[in-house]
C-alpha cells in the first residue's frame, strides 16, 4: 500500500540553527501514527515543513502520489492535508458555528458559491460537529470566549468539518484537563475510523500517543532516532536516552 | 529629463547634491531614531513624529526672534519638547500604549492633527526661518558650496546622537528602557516601573525630535505642515534599517538624504513628497515580496 | 429567500424617507445632506476592509481621487452631452478604480498590519502630490468639471439625490455581500489570516475582491463629489487623504467596526459634529476636529454598537444554549 503522506530525507535550518536533518517518514493511509521526541528535537518544524509554512532546505514529501515540497500552505491544504496548532488557531471573533460553516471543504468555495449563503446541509454538519466534540450548547458563543480546552475541540470540529484526507495533530491533549482526555482520544479514534482520516499525532504525553498509534517515529536533536510499534519504542534504550538527557 | 543630462556633464553637481544630501540626512537620521525608540520600548508607531520636529523648528524660530541664537535653541527646544512629550504621554499616550497597533497608529494620528492645526492657528501658515547668520563655505575652487550651517547641523545631530546612545548605555534610566524594551514583564518584575520609562521615552524622543527640529529650522524652513513627510521617512529608515540598528539607522537616513537630493533635482522640486511617499510605497512593497519567497511576513 | 419582517424595515424605511424629503425640508442644506451620504459610503467601504477583514486602510482615498479625475476628464474631453458624459464619467470612474484596486492588491495586501495601514496612508499620498504636478490633470491648479445645465440650485438638489442612490445601492449589495460565505471569509482572515489559509481558503482572492468592491463604489462617489464641490483640487478634494481619508477609519471606529449599521451610525454623528463644529468654532474646528479624533479613538474603539454588543450579547445572536439537548452532556 502506497502511504499517503512520505517525507524523504528533509532538511530545514533556520540561521545556524539544523532544525530537521534528513528526516524520513512514511504514513499509511487510513492508520494513526505518532511523532514524539523530547522539547525542541524538530516534530513542529517538520510539520510546518511538510504543510508548506516555510520552504526546506533539501529533501521531498510527497501526499497522495502528489509531490508537494514546493507548495505553499493552501494549495496543500486543498489537497486535503490539514494540521492543527499547537497554540491552537481558530477564528475567536466569529461564533463557534461560523467558525464551522467557513471551514467547509475548500472544493466546495467556488468563485460563485462563495458568495451565497451556506446551505442547510452545511449547517446541520456544523451543529453535528459541534455535537460530536460536546460543543453545542455553546455555538453560538464567540470562540474568543471559550476555554482552552473547548477551543481545541472546536479546532478539532473544523478540521473534520473540512473532511481532510489526512491530519497533523500538533500536541492535541496538552493543555486539556486530565479526565477530558480519554474523551478527546474517543473522538480521534472516532474521527480516523468513521471518517477515515489518516493522523499523525505529535505528543508529549506517552500514555496518550502508545494507547493511540500503531506505530511512533521518534526524534531528536533534529534527526530521526528511532522507529517502530509502541511496544518497541518504549523499551528502545535510545529513545529512553533522549528524553533523560543522556545524549 | 533635462536635469538628468546636467548631472553627467557637470559632475560637481552631483557632489553637491551628495553632500547636501549626506548633510541633512543626519537630521532625519535623529528623528528616525526617536522612532525606533519608541517603537522598540513601547510598541507603538508615533505618527506625530514629524509635528514634534515642526514644534521644535519654532521653538527654535521664536528663541532666535528673542534675539537668542539658534544654535542655542538646539538644547533649549529639546528641554521644551521634552517636557511636552512627557505631558502627552500622561494624558493621551498611556492609554494607548497597550492596545493594539492600529489604535495607537490612529490616536498619534489624531494628535499630529491637533497639533498641526494648533500650530497653523497660532503661528499662522507663513514658512519660517531661524537665521543663523553664517556663511559658506566654497570648495573645489567653486564647483562646490557648502552652508556653515549645514555643516554644524550635522555635527549638532550626530552630538545629540551620541550624547543619547551615552545616556541609554550609561544612566540608570538608559538601562531601565533597555530593559523594558527587552522584556516589559520582566523589567516589571525585577521591580522597574514601566509606566515611567514609557513617560521618560516618549519625552526623550520628543526631545530629540525638537532638537532635529531646531536645526531643520536654522538649515531649511519651518512651517505647520512639515510634519508628515518627516514621519514617513523616520518610518522609512526604520523599517530599512530594522529596530536596534543604530549604525543601519544613520546609513539609511543619510542614503534616504542623498535619494531625496537627487530626485528633487531630477524630477523637480514640486514632486520631491510625491517621491517621498512613492519611496515608501516601493520599499515596503519590495520587502513584502522578498519575504513572500521565504514565506515570511512583515510583523 | 427569507422576507425581512417589518420591524426589520422599519428603520431603512424612516431613513429612506427622510433621505428623500430633505431636500425639500431644507433646502438650505442640501450640500451638507448630500456629503452626509458620502460620509456613509465612505465609512461603509472602509469598513469592508477594515473592519470586516481587519486591513486598516488609510489609502482607500485613493480610489475615490481616481474616480473623481477620471469622470472630470471624461466630461471635459469627450464633448458630450452634460448627462451621459456625467454617467460616463462615473462609470469610467469606477472601472480605473477597481482596475488599480486590483493592480496595487498583489503587492499592498501582501503588507500585514501596520504596515498596510503605513503603506496605504504613503500611496494615498502619493496619489495626491503625483496629480498636483500632472498637467494634464490640471496640476496644481486642479480640474473644474463642466457647469450643470438647469436652474439655479438644481445642482444642488440633483447631486444631493445622486449620492443619496448611491448610499442607498452601497448598503444592500454590502448586506448581501456579508450574509454569503464570502463575509464569514473575510471575518475569518480578520480574526487570524494564517489559519485561513491553513484551512485551504483563497485569502487572496478574497482581499483583492474586497478591496476592488470598496473602490468601485468609492469611484463612483468620486465622480459625485467632484462634481458637487464644482471643482477638484488634488490634496484637498480628490486625493484628501488628511481629511476624508482618515475620516472614513473614524466614522467605523465611532460607530462600530466590523457591523453593518455602524458606520452608518458612525458616519452620521460624525458629520453632524463636524458641521456643527465648522459652524460654530470657526477658526478652531480642524482643532477641535483633531481633539475629537484622539477622544473617539482613545476612549471609544469598539465603537457604539462595538459597546452594545458586549453590554447585550444576546440581542446580537451571542450566547450559550441551555436548552439544546445533547444527550446528558
Amino acid at each position: 500500500m502506497t502511504p499517503i503522506l512520505e517525507v524523504h530525507e528533509i532538511s530545514k535550518s533556520f540561521g545556524g540553527v539544523v532544525a530537521n536533518k534528513e528526516v524520513s517518514l512514511a504514513v499509511p493511509p487510513g492508520k494513526i501514527y505518532g511523532l514524539i521526541g523530547p522539547n525542541g528535537s524538530g516534530k513542529t518544524t517538520l510539520f510546518n515543513s511538510i504543510v508548506g509554512q516555510h520552504p526546506v532546505d533539501a529533501g521531498s514529501i510527497r501526499f497522495a502520489g502528489r509531490e508537494i515540497t514546493r507548495l505553499r500552505v493552501p494549495q496543500i491544504a486543498r489537497l486535503g492535508l490539514l494540521r492543527t496548532f499547537q497554540q491552537t488557531r481558530i477564528y475567536r471573533g466569529m461564533t463557534c458555528v461560523q467558525n464551522m460553516l467557513i471551514s467547509i471543504p475548500p472544493s466546495q468555495l467556488g468563485w460563485r458559491s462563495v458568495y451565497r449563503r451556506s446551505s442547510p446541509a452545511e449547517e446541520r454538519k456544523a451543529k453535528d460537529l459541534l455535537q460530536f466534540v460536546g460543543l453545542h450548547a455553546k455555538r453560538h458563543l464567540p470562540g474568543g470566549d471559550l476555554s482552552f480546552g473547548q477551543q481545541k475541540l472546536l479546532e478539532f470540529a473544523m478540521a473534520l468539518m473540512s473532511e481532510p484526507k489526512m491530519l497533523l495533530l500538533d500536541e492535541p491533549t496538552a493543555g486539556i484537563n486530565p479526565t477530558l482526555i480519554n474523551g478527546l482520544l474517543q473522538r480521534l479514534r472516532q474521527a480516523n475510523q468513521e471518517f477515515g482520516i489518516t493522523l499523525l499525532v505529535i505528543e508529549h504525553n506517552m500514555r496518550v500517543i502508545m494507547q493511540l498509534a500503531e506505530y511512533i517515529y521518534c526524534l531528536a536533536h533534529g534527526e530521526l532516532l528511532a522507529q517502530g510499534k509502541p511496544e518497541e519504542v518504549q523499551k528502545d534504550q535510545r529513545v529512553l536516552d533522549a528524553y533523560l538527557g543522556a545524549t | 529629463m533635462d536635469n538628468l543630462r546636467l548631472l553627467f556633464a557637470a559632475p560637481p553637481l552631483s557632489l553637491q547634491l551628495l553632500l547636501d544630501g549626506i548633510l541633512i540626512g543626519a537630521i532625519f537620521a535623529l528623528a528616525a531614531y526617536g522612532m525606533a525608540l519608541v517603537w522598540g520600548v513601547m510598541g507603538l508607531i508615533n505618527v506625530a513624529q514629524g509635528e514634534l520636529v515642526m514644534l521644535g523648528g519654532y521653538a527654535a524660530y521664536f528663541l532666535y526672534r528673542a534675539g537668542i541664537h539658534p544654535l542655542l535653541g538646539v538644547p533649549v527646544a529639546a528641554v521644551l519638547l521634552f517636557c511636552l512629550g512627557w505631558a502627552l504621554y500622561r494624558s493621551v499616550i498611556f492609554r494607548v500604549v497597550d492596545k493594539d497597533l492600529f489604535i495607537s497608529i490612529l490616536a498619534t494620528y489624531g494628535l499630529s492633527i491637533l497639533l498641526q492645526q494648533l500650530a497653523n492657528g497660532l503661528f499662522g501658515a507663513n514658512v519660517r526661518t531661524a537665521e543663523s547668520g553664517f556663511g559658506t563655505l566654497v570648495l573645489l575652487g567653486g564647483a562646490v558650496t557648502v552652508a556653515e550651517i549645514k555643516l554644524l547641523s550635522f555635527g549638532a545631530a550626530l552630538l545629540t546622537g551620541a550624547a543619547l546612545l551615552v545616556f541609554l548605555r550609561r544612566s540608570r534610566m538608559g538601562q531601565a528602557i533597555r530593559a523594558t524594551a527587552q522584556n516589559a514583564r520582566a523589567a516589571r518584575v525585577m521591580g522597574i516601573d514601566t509606566d515611567r520609562v514609557y513617560a521618560w521615552t516618549f519625552g526623550i524622543n520628543a526631545a530629540i525630535c525638537g532638537a532635529s527640529g531646531a536645526l531643520v529650522a536654522m538649515t531649511w524652513i519651518v512651517h505647520p505642515y512639515l510634519g508628515l513627510p518627516y514621519t514617513v521617512r523616520s518610518f522609512m529608515i526604520v523599517i530599512l534599517a530594522g529596530l536596534g540598528n543604530v549604525v543601519g539607522v544613520l546609513v539609511a537616513a543619510l542614503g534616504l538624504g542623498v535619494a531625496e537630493n537627487f530626485a528633487g533635482f531630477i524630477l523637480g522640486a514640486e514632486y520631491q513628497a510625491a517621491f517621498i511617499f512613492g519611496l515608501l510605497v516601493v520599499i515596503l512593497v519590495w520587502r513584502r515580496f522578498s519575504l513572500a519567497r521565504q514565506r515570511r511576513y512583515l510583523t | 429567500m427569507k422576507l425581512p419582517s417589518a420591524r426589520e424595515l422599519a428603520i431603512p424605511a424612516v431613513i429612506l424617507a427622510f433621505g428623500l424629503a430633505a431636500p425639500v425640508l431644507a433646502p438650505a442644506y442640501r450640500s451638507q445632506m448630500a456629503f452626509l451620504w458620502v460620509m456613509v459610503v465612505f465609512a461603509l467601504t472602509w469598513d469592508l476592509l477594515g473592519g470586516q477583514m481587519g486591513y486598516n486602510s488609510f489609502g482607500n482615498i485613493l480610489f475615490f481621487g481616481v474616480g473623481m479625475y477620471a469622470c472630470v476628464v471624461v466630461q471635459r474631453d469627450l464633448h458630450l452631452v452634460y448627462y451621459s458624459a456625467l454617467f460616463l464619467g462615473m462609470g469610467v470612474g469606477a472601472v480605473l478604480a477597481v482596475a488599480v484596486a486590483a493592480l496595487i492588491g498583489s503587492g499592498l495586501l501582501g503588507l500585514r498590519g501596520h504596515y498596510f495601514a503605513i503603506g496605504t496612508l504613503g500611496i494615498g499620498i502619493a496619489a495626491g502630490e503625483l496629480a498636483g504636478g500632472w498637467d494634464f490633470v490640471g496640476g496644481g491648479g486642479g480640474m473644474v468639471p463642466p457647469l450643470f445645465p438647469g436652474a439655479l440650485g438644481g445642482r444642488e438638489t440633483f447631486f444631493y439625490y445622486l449620492s443619496f442612490a448611491l448610499a442607498v445601492i452601497t448598503f444592500p449589495v454590502l448586506r448581501w455581500l456579508y450574509s454569503g460565505r464570502f463575509g464569514l471569509a473575510i471575518n475569518a482572515i480578520r480574526d487570524d489570516e494564517d489559519k485561513a489559509e491553513a484551512m485551504g481558503l483563497r485569502t487572496t482572492q478574497y482581499k483583492t475582491t474586497a478591496w476592488c468592491v470598496s473602490a468601485f463604489f468609492l469611484g463612483l462617489m468620486g465622480g459625485v463629489v467632484g462634481n458637487l464641490v464644482g471643482f477638484i483640487d488634488p490634496r484637498e478634494v480628490a486625493f484628501a487623504g488628511s481629511t476624508f481619508g482618515v475620516w472614513m477609519v473614524l466614522m467605523a471606529i465611532l460607530g462600530g467596526k466590523g457591523t453593518l449599521w455602524g458606520p452608518v451610525l458612525g458616519a452620521v454623528i460624525f458629520h453632524v459634529t463636524k458641521e456643527l463644529f465648522w459652524t460654530y468654532l470657526l477658526g478652531w474646528q480642524r482643532v477641535a476636529l483633531g481633539l475629537l479624533i484622539v477622544v473617539i479613538v482613545v476612549f471609544f474603539p469598539r465603537g457604539i454598537l462595538g459597546w452594545a454588543r458586549e453590554r447585550w450579547p444576546e440581542r446580537f445572536g451571542h450566547g450559550v444554549d441551555e436548552a439544546a439537548s445533547e444527550g446528558g452532556r
